[in-house]
């Protein structure tokens, strides 16, 4: 089974989130870029257990510009085959999309998996957006995955429950928590990934069709008001009349 | 402007469908809503009163399969002359939106709180809730999908015409083999009122304590990544920023430190109680009530409390 696993760098969780030049630029100073949890957590170890169940060959995906191969190196230290990296700055989810795309289209893959949404983002976009743009059925969400010939086999989050679902390869799936469990790399891993094949591509033409103007933090909270243990009555009186909740 | 709102409507009208519409009645003056799904006509007559011109309705389509509500949405669109598309940012959202996004060159808003600024701006929430940005579109056609709990069904109209609608959606490609939906459950990214958990719990039997407060208040409940985590707790309750991000108008905390993590998923909310033994704990930090106590103490008496209220005003 040939499996390509999209990944994006995001921001490490503990991250504090600050913005420059007017508040126009994500602030990357003393940010440590990490491989995107869901990327890394569910979609490629997914990938490599199928890979290891029923042989075949996991290859990875970004596109981004040369200072993001530390993450490719990662996720090639904990199994991935190979990996390509489409030369450009992933301006908005449509540009990365198609970029992946247009990769995708001339190397029939069986199988494209993402994870859920990028930590920075959440928008969730690029995964179906490939599937359109590749005419493929799309499972959002998904947080089992088992194949069986060419039939997979997935369960997913619906509004309020669950759903089984089963289709035809090819196919693209976005993974969630429940998928799959983290893999540490351990040296060997590491190793191995210093000479393990990278190709750069080029992108091609495309009009990314949004762009962030500016951002801004929320206002912090007013200082937090304090209730005495014995006194719930208190606290459903404020809930009810000066918050207005309840 | 000619907006067109899509809707779920299967089980009924949700309140995130009178959001929406309502979102749509803000930004345009011919609000059409399309929907698949099993509501009746007079529900969806209803509609009418928070802003919809028209209903169109295609119910050949039973599930939510993404290729099939695409060509729905896309006929729908396409007949109209849609300039913006709005949806409610949920799972079908999620699926659907950037499908169409692509198919229609339009450029997609995902995760919107507000509706556009004079600039045509729409405000987003990014990083997690850590912070907003401010999104434009380059395309002359939009698609906005809107956070749930994001504003505020208004009433301005009243019924409108319910028409049937053939969208040629085709044949699904994805098959259903079982659905699985917890009966009477409220779902946590639509509740208005969220009780959560976290370690300071002590043991899954415990959680009694925490459902008897929600089911006196009417609220969903929802759990801390630990806790989903070692399996005290069902994944879909987990909150944070790996798990669902929610914003609710009033989120209980009981028993979380409120590690970043966590506070990414939650500081939507518009109001904060956070109970915890610790008063160190960072979560008073962003908290609007604060109560240093003993949950196992606390709790029943803050349910009492809640039956009390209900009880003077029936």
């Amino acid at each position: 089974m040939k499996i390509l696993v999209c990944i994006s760098k995001s921001p490490d969780t503990t991250s504090k989130i600050a913005f420059t030049d007017n508040n126009t630029k994500f602030d990357e100073n003393g940010v440590q870029y990490i491989v995107n949890p869901y990327d890394e957590w569910y979609a490629l170890v997914r990938a490599l257990e199928i890979k290891e169940t029923l042989g075949g060959n996991v290859t990875i995906v970004t596109v981004g510009l040369a200072a993001d191969e530390a993450i490719i190196r990662k996720a090639l230290a904990i199994g991935a085959d190979d990996a390509v990296r489409i030369d450009a700055e992933p301006s908005d989810a449509y540009y990365t999309a198609m970029q992946i795309s247009n990769y995708a289209k001339s190397n029939a893959f069986d199988l494209i998996l993402t994870g859920k949404e990028t930590i920075n983002y959440n928008g969730s976009q690029v995964a179906a957006m490939l599937a359109e743009s590749l005419d493929l059925p799309f499972v959002s969400l998904a947080t089992k995955l088992d194949v069986s010939g060419t039939t997979l086999t997935l369960e997913r989050e619906i509004v309020g429950g669950l759903q089984i679902e089963e289709l035809t390869i090819p196919a693209v799936v976005s993974c969630a928590k429940g998928m799959a469990e983290q893999r540490i790399p351990n040296m060997r891993g590491i190793m191995a990934a210093r000479t393990k094949p990278l190709e750069i591509i080029a992108p091609v033409a495309i009009e990314p069709l949004t762009s962030f103007v500016n951002y801004s933090i929320p206002n912090s909270k007013t200082a937090c008001k304090m209730i005495d243990p014995m006194n719930m009555d208190e606290l459903v009186e404020l809930l009810h009349n000066e918050a207005k909740v309840i | 402007m000619s907006i067109l709102v899509y809707i779920n409507s299967n089980g009924g009208i949700h309140k995130s469908a009178l959001e929406v519409v309502t979102y749509g009645k803000k930004i345009g003056e011919n609000v059409t809503v399309i929907t698949s799904g099993s509501a009746d006509s007079s529900s969806l007559s209803s509609l009418g009163k928070y802003g919809a011109t028209k209903v169109l309705v295609d119910r050949s389509l039973q599930n939510d399969d993404a290729q099939q509500l695409t060509r729905l949405i896309t006929s729908a669109a396409e007949n109209m002359n849609a300039s913006t598309i709005v949806f409610s940012q949920d799972i079908i959202a999620k699926a659907v939106a950037p499908r169409l996004s692509v198919r229609l060159s339009a450029g997609l808003i995902s995760g919107a709180i507000d509706i556009p600024s004079p600039d045509g701006n729409v405000k987003v929430n990014v990083f997690s809730g850590k912070a907003f940005g401010s999104v434009h579109v380059h395309s002359s056609k939009k698609i906005i999908s809107v956070l749930p709990n994001s504003i505020q069904p208004e009433i301005t109209g009243s019924d409108c015409a319910v028409e049937e609608y053939n969208g040629n959606i085709g044949a699904p490609s994805i098959k259903v083999i079982d659905t699985k939906k917890p009966e009477g459950e409220i779902p946590l990214p639509e509740a208005e009122l969220v009780v959560s958990a976290g370690r300071g719990m002590k043991a899954p039997e415990n959680w009694h304590l925490v459902e008897a407060l929600a089911k006196e208040l009417g609220a969903a409940t929802a759990c801390s990544r630990p806790v989903a985590d070692i399996g005290w707790r069902p994944h879909h309750e987990h909150v944070g920023q790996t798990g669902v991000a929610i914003r609710p108008n009033l989120y209980i905390a009981i028993g979380i430190s409120g590690a970043i993590q966590h506070l990414a998923g939650v500081n939507g909310s518009k109001v904060i109680v956070v109970i915890n033994t610790d008063a160190e704990a960072p979560f008073f930090k962003a908290a609007d009530y604060g109560i240093v106590g003993d949950a196992f103490e606390v709790l029943p008496r803050l349910t009492e409390a809640v039956k009390k209220f209900h009880a003077t005003r029936h």
